[in-house]
């Protein structure tokens, strides 16, 4: 039976800013539903806080809400929209939780919306620990196979110990109810260590509920994904094997598919528990994936737990098989079965199959703990990862290898060189998992270590070990040969060697290896995922390399375009990247290029097989482009290859590129040299009499002091050569400027550091341009809410500029297009300026599109990157006026004066962070870049705007209660007129001795409320860090006290983390939280949809 | 100290298709030479199963998996006495096997039972080429001194072909044997024996049947000898227009009207039986994948399949046959193929598939408990 014909319009939820543990996929599955429900034909309403996706791109829905999710907000969309139905699966955990909440305050009801895809009562049987557990013992008394791991359900600290003694000791697993990314769990080995993670898993789930269990620490791990329709047709799309055995969360993961270490009795096991839990919890329609245990030793299978929705590893399992689960969901949710959908990829068989793979898929995941240094780096169930990498072979060795360099990581690639250290304490350190244990064990083998030693250490499948053995061993091949024949060649790479690895073994350059190579004729062929093994014509071409006999690139005559995506996301390079190569996709193969995307990054749009017209599922190295370069001279015309889309990893290609003939276009290599070398930048500013903060460049202590000297502190220091602020900080003495330079590893005469004068109290302001040579378009000026010094990444920013005046906008584009002649750009710019006593300081130029691209784009109803991408192949701005792909008239620096306000808030994971000792990590705003995601917020007024960009990042800002102030003393004087604000709104204000004291004065009162360090009053007075934890504050200002002074107020942010309670660390936050507030107690706050802010903004150019 | 040929030969091998198409890689189990027809499988798991499976007869696989014999050979897994396949094609054999059932390697195994193979070649290449030219001729060829390609190619071209053979009574059973029922005994079957997989008469067994294995060559009267209250014809290697003896035995089961079920070669048999041709894919249904449709309920199936050949019977209506009218209730969607088919006058059906699934999914097993059902409403 075809689609119900019932439903006309559909709301879907998205999952909100990128945090770990829901991250792009979540992009990629929302965007496939939207457009498989809008190709349907019905009206489809989205609502999703984050702009750098897109999902929210005004053509994917009919009406896109970029509104906090939250059920307040969506209520107030469905009260406008009256949608018929909600689908609330493909947006993960937020979508589900907000789906949920919707359902039990009656709005569903009220508004008469139906749930499809899924229904209340199995999405609780599905995460309801105590349910799963019973639906768990239900299919064990209908099939005989499955059972739960022994566990007790525990909603307090009384339960949680009485719970140990049950299970029979420790170690114990401690799960939260209802987290997303599995948040909050952990393995605790003492009282200690479970009174801390227990106590933590309490107050994050929402429902107080946590679950210890019996430890199954070591076990085998693999992962079902299933597919039911409402005919209860159920299909098995994706086995995935973990290679860390248990105790590490999937995300954290190496994982494989399909499943390498099980017979096929052992495999229709699971499969069979696998079905019957999809039927026994009731998932009508839709994807879910179910987690189990396998014990080496005996076999016994532990069901460990299912998402009744799309998730991470569905979008993988899309990617590894070609089978898109998200769209396939959207389908069923609206009535079709699978047997009545075609398979995409064969377009002859039906969607009713289950894949069968004739490859090797491996992921490996892309780690931040560099950002976080005092954050625990040992993996545990809670997943800590920022992004992954996954990679395709036709064997293990091959795709775990291309993963691994995919990472595009230093150390991340196996290294042969040198000595490995000693075995023992090698293999000591391979027992704790951590980023990077792989290369520990490698190096251990190379030590000499057994491979039983590996396995009793690690418990890793032999099976695994000894293809690490076999990898080990062609190393030790490569090595040892006379010279590099054509057999060895094809042997090394046929197990997935790169040139860069061969080279570093044989003690040559990798362009000599690469050389030799190919003289000797050893070059990759193309294989097609295609969801069947060949056994039909696969009609997608989603292509992938290995070294084997033949190749299926199919020759073309139009001219191709190859876009080189961004990687893995990883903290400072994420999503926003991806789209602006998505928009590139577009915007070519409408202009008539056949587009090639190049991504290794499973999350994203760009790697789904119908974005481009070609899809190289590859890594992004120098080695693994040129020959995908090559395969496409090889089939048609290549008109060049786009670079400045995809952030730092394709940016920094861009040279070698050229260098190896290959045609780059938009802006040229030299340019961007230009832009990103001191040197040649400082002769571009020069040139254009624009002024730069004072700085030197420094490679020793000794000149790092003599610039500090000149130019007066606080300096600003950091690497060259980075992206998201890497290494960045504010130096506040010449004693902390040694320490830094002494820190600092990566200096070395050519990769010096720079020091610049810090703009203490300067307006910080980002701009995005477009420059065809001729003519500059302004996108759009951001006016930074945190002042300079914090990394643009992490604040807080107003499009229209909310304090800015034409006068300034004048200066701004004069001097933006001056650098963008100056440095050559031909596409997308992004310079950020710093406004200090009246004067504009250039900070720095990048020539590519920028992370603020999709919120620029969005504030501003125009599409940026598809512009930039045309630029890039020869069309002007003017030909793009004409076209109606730019405004006719004006740019983004002329928006009218009653245009909406909209404030972009970054979203930072200090939650998932504890030190080695469980404390939080502190969560003061920095120079250095440590943000996941961000939030739009979108309304008339500012106040109004950056609250909803709060609601959307943090929750709700507070409109009366308890608010804690504590300031440093530079920030004393304005925190006076905000203070009073917030009493005037009915705050009772409570502070520490000297903020309450200046208070005083000023004619507030505040309730002195005891330091931390003074400990509990004679009376039982209770800390402000107490008053925290018992839920007592409702709002916490606090600001870091300069220098030094940085930990103070540790305690109290990281309290204000684990409780969740709005923490402001910056005055200007405070200021923009008060209007926030404001708005909020003035009246209702309304929604809008992008499509009518875009035609607000059209009809006021026009 | 491991050594990097742990496992992995290095004695050369060359796979020659009777079109000439030559893959060149190493050795893998037994070195020598070996014919047989080229075919593809693509289950990723359940390599074990399909190598004792005996439809393979003088058939040699082709692996889509890369990676096989991971999970070494065990004691429990076989689906026959031996491993039946002619030569065996995979990409990149184990050098380590690793599960807790495992006994012993693959490679030692082939090597054991004679059986040779060949690793290391682009085995989706040549999957590709039998997709597109059918399944054909192979040689497998190995050992340090392997004769001319010419030689090679005309020694395939001299090996017998597919079609035409008859070769059922060369994997069956000599003799009669029992499959004792698992708990109580409720019904007793015949099982002809064509070419039988271990895991159907343990279905039948683990449903109350004592299962009478009976030989191919079995009459009628030795059917009935065992006083069946079913009979079921099995699946097996060859060309069904070559099987005339078994359907002459089927025509006189639906004559008498004793609840009927086959599988596989049995349901070309039924199809034969009724008056149905059949013919020659062009390469096959062979993996663990394949959605079926039973007609009746609508439902789709993910199911086992191992056949070169299938059954000319209308899909849009009932047919009428000598034994009252028959019709087809299920179908493969991917290539509309007849996959099952039922009479709706006699109590009779069976499958082009393996709902025994061994190697495969388990969701057609419920054929077996409408077989149960058949011989509760033959008795009522």
């Amino acid at each position: 039976m075809p689609k119900r014909t019932d439903i006309q319009s559909v709301l879907v939820i998205g999952s909100g800013p990128i945090v770990i543990g829901q991250a792009a996929e979540f992009d990629y599955s929302g965007t496939q539903a939207c457009r498989v429900l809008k190709a349907e034909g019905l009206r489809v309403i989205l609502v999703n806080s984050n702009p750098a996706t897109i999902m929210t791109d005004p053509e994917i829905a009919d009406a896109t809400y970029v509104e906090p999710i939250t059920p307040e907000f969506v209520e107030k969309i469905i009260a406008k929209e009256r949608p018929d139905a909600l689908l609330p699966t493909l947006g993960g955990q937020t979508a589900l939780n907000t789906a949920i909440s919707l359902h039990e305050n009656g709005v569903l009801e009220k508004y008469g919306v139906e749930l499809i895809g899924a229904n209340v009562e199995a999405i609780h049987k599905g995460e309801d620990r105590d349910q799963f557990k019973l639906v768990v013992e239900e299919v064990r008394k209908k099939i005989g196979h499955g059972e739960s791991a022994r566990s007790v359900i525990c909603h307090s600290m009384e339960d949680v110990l009485a719970g140990v003694e049950e299970l029979g000791g420790y170690p114990v697993v401690v799960r939260p109810s209802f987290t997303m990314g599995g948040a909050g769990s952990g393995f605790a080995h003492d009282e200690e260590e479970l009174r801390r993670i227990a106590g933590q898993g309490l107050t994050l789930s929402p429902t107080t509920e946590v679950l210890l269990e019996e430890s199954i620490l070591g076990w085998k791990e693999y992962e079902l994904e299933l597919m039911r329709d409402k005919n209860d047709n159920v299909v098995v799309v994706c086995s995935i094997e973990n290679f860390d055995p248990m105790g590490v969360h999937t995300g954290d993961s190496i994982t494989v598919a399909p499943a390498m270490t099980l017979t096929d009795r052992e495999y229709q096991v699971l499969r069979d528990i696998g079905i019957a839990v999809i039927r026994e919890v009731g998932v009508d329609t839709g994807g879910c994936n179910i987690q189990f245990a396998v014990n080496p030793e005996d076999g016994r299978v532990i069901v460990i737990e299912m998402n009744p929705r799309v998730s991470r590893s569905s979008a993988l399992a899309s990617k590894a098989t070609g089978f898109p689960i998200a769209k396939i969901a959207a389908k069923l949710a609206v009535g079709y079965t699978l047997d009545e959908i075609p398979n995409d990829i064969t377009q002859e068989t039906p969607a009713s199959f289950e894949p069968t793979l004739d490859y090797v898929v491996v992921k490996a995941p892309r780690f931040a703990f560099e950002k976080f240094p005092s954050a625990d780096s040992t993996l545990t169930t809670t997943m800590k990862s920022v992004g992954e990498a996954m990679a395709i072979g036709r064997n293990f060795t091959e795709a775990f290898q291309k993963a691994l360099r995919s990472l595009e990581k230093k150390g991340s690639q196996f290294t042969f060189v040198g000595e490995p250290g000693d075995k023992e304490q090698l293999l000591r350190d391979a027992v704790r998992p951590t980023d990077g244990r792989i290369n520990t064990v490698m190096q251990a083998i190379r030590a000499g270590a057994t491979p039983e030693e590996v396995f009793e250490y690690t418990r890793i499948d032999p099976w695994f070990v000894d293809q690490l053995f076999l990898i080990k061993e062609i190393a030790d091949e490569i090595a040892e040969a006379p010279e590099l024949t054509r057999e060895l060649l094809a042997e090394a790479k046929r197990h997935g060697f790169s040139d860069q690895q061969i080279a570093g073994i044989r003690g040559l350059r990798e362009d000599v290896v690469r050389e030799v190579r190919h003289a000797l004729g050893v070059r990759p062929v193309y294989k097609t995922v295609d969801t069947c093994a060949a056994e039909f014509a696969a009609r997608t071409p989603y292509f992938y390399s290995s070294y084997d006999e033949e190749t299926e690139v199919a020759p073309r005559e139009k001219p191709a375009v190859i876009i080189l995506g961004s990687g893995p996301n990883r903290i400072g390079q994420g999503i926003e990247f991806d789209y602006s190569c998505v928009h590139a996709s577009f915007a070519l193969s409408d202009a008539g290029y056949e587009t090639v995307m190049v991504n290794c990054n499973p999350e994203t749009v760009s790697t789904d097989y119908d974005t481009s017209d070609r899809l190289y599922f590859e890594p992004l190295t120098l080695e693994d482009v040129l020959e995908i370069v090559h395969a496409e001279q090889q089939a048609g015309p290549v008109a060049g290859v786009v670079v400045q889309l995809g952030g730092q990893t394709p940016l920094g290609l861009s040279q070698a590129l050229k260098d190896n003939g290959v045609p780059i276009v938009g802006t040229s290599p030299e340019a961007i040299h230009a832009a990103e070398d001191r040197g040649a930048f400082g002769r571009v500013l020069k040139e254009a009499g624009l002024p730069a903060p004072k700085h030197g460049t420094a490679t020793t202590f000794a000149e790092a002091k003599a610039i500090a000297d000149e130019i007066g502190y606080p300096v600003l220091v950091r690497p060259s050569y980075v992206l998201g602020g890497r290494g960045m900080e504010i130096v506040y003495d010449e004693t902390r400027l040694e320490s830094y330079i002494a820190e600092s590893t990566e200096i070395s005469p050519t990769r010096p550091v720079l020091v610049d004068r810090f703009l203490d109290d300067a307006i910080e302001i980002d701009v995005d341009a477009l420059y065809d040579g001729e003519e500059l378009y302004l996108g759009g000026v951001m006016e930074h809410i945190e002042e300079a010094g914090i990394h643009s990444g992490d604040s807080a920013c107003a499009l229209p500029p909310i304090t800015l005046g034409g006068f300034d906008i004048k200066r701004l584009r004069a001097s933006t297009e001056a650098i963008a002649k100056g440095v050559g750009v031909r596409g997308l710019i992004n310079i950020q300026f710093a406004m200090a006593g009246d004067i504009l300081y250039v900070l720095e130029a990048n020539p590519r599109a920028s992370r603020t691209v999709p919120f620029t784009s969005k504030a501003t109803a125009v599409p940026l990157a598809k512009a930039a991408a045309r630029i890039s192949l020869g069309a002007t701005i003017a030909e793009l006026r004409e076209e109606g792909l730019l405004p006719r008239q004006g740019d983004g620096g002329e928006l009218p004066l009653d245009a909406p306000i909209s404030v972009k808030e970054a979203v930072m994971p200090w939650s998932r962070f504890r030190d080695i000792h469980g404390r939080g990590v502190d969560t003061v705003l920095g120079p250095e870049m440590r943000s996941t995601g961000e939030v739009m917020g979108i309304d008339s007024v500012f106040g109004t705007a950056y609250a909803k960009s709060q609601a959307g990042a943090y929750g709700p800002l507070p409109t009366k209660g308890r608010a804690f102030i504590s300031v440093a003393n530079r920030d004393k004087r304005s925190m006076i007129f905000p203070a009073r604000e917030l009493v005037a709104h009915g705050f009772e204000l409570l502070a520490t001795s000297g903020t309450a004291e200046v208070l005083k004065r000023n004619g507030i009162n505040a309730t002195v409320v005891r330091k931390q360090s003074e400990g509990v009053g004679p009376n039982g007075e209770k800390t402000i860090v107490q008053l925290i934890h018992d839920g007592e504050v409702d709002l916490i200002v606090n600001t870091p006290y300069g220098t030094g002074g940085r930990l103070d107020g540790y305690e109290i942010r990281t309290a204000a983390v684990a409780r969740s309670v709005p923490c402001l660390t910056t005055v200007q936050a405070l200021a923009a939280a008060v209007q926030g507030i404001d708005a909020l107690n003035h009246g209702d706050v309304g929604v809008r949809s992008l499509q009518e802010h875009a035609e607000f903004l059209t009809a006021a150019r026009d | 100290m491991t050594t990097s040929t742990r496992g992995a030969s290095k004695v050369p091998a060359v796979l020659v298709l009777e079109d000439g198409r030559i893959f060149r890689g190493r050795a893998y189990g037994a070195v020598g030479e070996t014919f047989g027809e080229a075919v593809f499988s693509t289950g990723m798991t359940g390599y074990q199963e399909t190598l004792t499976d005996p439809s393979y007869h003088r058939q040699v696989v082709v692996m889509t998996a890369p990676h096989v014999g991971n999970t070494g050979v065990n004691d429990e897994d076989m689906e026959s006495r031996r491993i039946w396949v002619s030569g065996y094609v995979v990409r990149d054999p184990a050098r380590v096997p690793s599960n807790w059932r495992s006994r012993r390697t693959l490679d030692e195994e082939l090597a054991a039972q004679g059986v040779v193979g060949i690793s290391g070649i682009d085995t989706r290449a040549l999957t590709r080429h039998l997709r597109e030219r059918g399944a054909m001729r192979v040689g497998i060829f190995s050992g340090n001194a392997l004769p001319d390609e010419g030689t090679m190619i005309a020694q395939v071209r001299q090996a017998p072909e597919m079609t035409g053979a008859d070769l059922s009574a060369e994997v069956a059973t000599k003799e009669a044997y029992v499959v004792p029922a698992i708990g109580e005994k409720k019904f007793t079957v015949a099982a002809v024996d064509l070419g039988i997989k271990g895991m159907t008469p343990h279905r039948m067994a683990e449903r109350g049947i004592e299962v009478h294995v009976l030989p191919a060559t079995a009459s009628v009267d030795e059917v009935y000898a065992v006083d069946p209250d079913g009979v079921f014809f099995s699946n097996g290697p060859g060309d069904p227009a070559t099987a005339d003896h078994p359907v002459a035995v089927m025509q006189a089961v639906l004559e008498r009207g004793t609840p009927l079920f086959g599988i596989c070669f049995g349901n070309q048999i039924l199809g034969r039986a009724l008056g149905f041709g059949t013919y020659k894919l062009k390469y096959g249904h062979r993996g663990i994948n394949q959605p079926v449709q039973d007609r009746t309920t609508g439902k789709v199936e993910v199911t086992a399949h191992n056949h070169g050949f299938a059954v000319d019977a209308p899909l849009d209506k009932v047919s009428e046959t000598p034994f009252g009218r028959a019709e087809v209730s299920h179908v493969c969607l991917n290539d509309n193929v007849v996959e099952g088919l039922q009479l709706l006058d006699k109590p009779a059906f069976s499958v082009q598939y393996h709902p025994e699934a061994a190697a495969g999914p388990h969701d057609a097993a419920y054929l077996f408990d409408r077989f149960v059902s058949l011989m509760e409403g033959q008795r009522a």
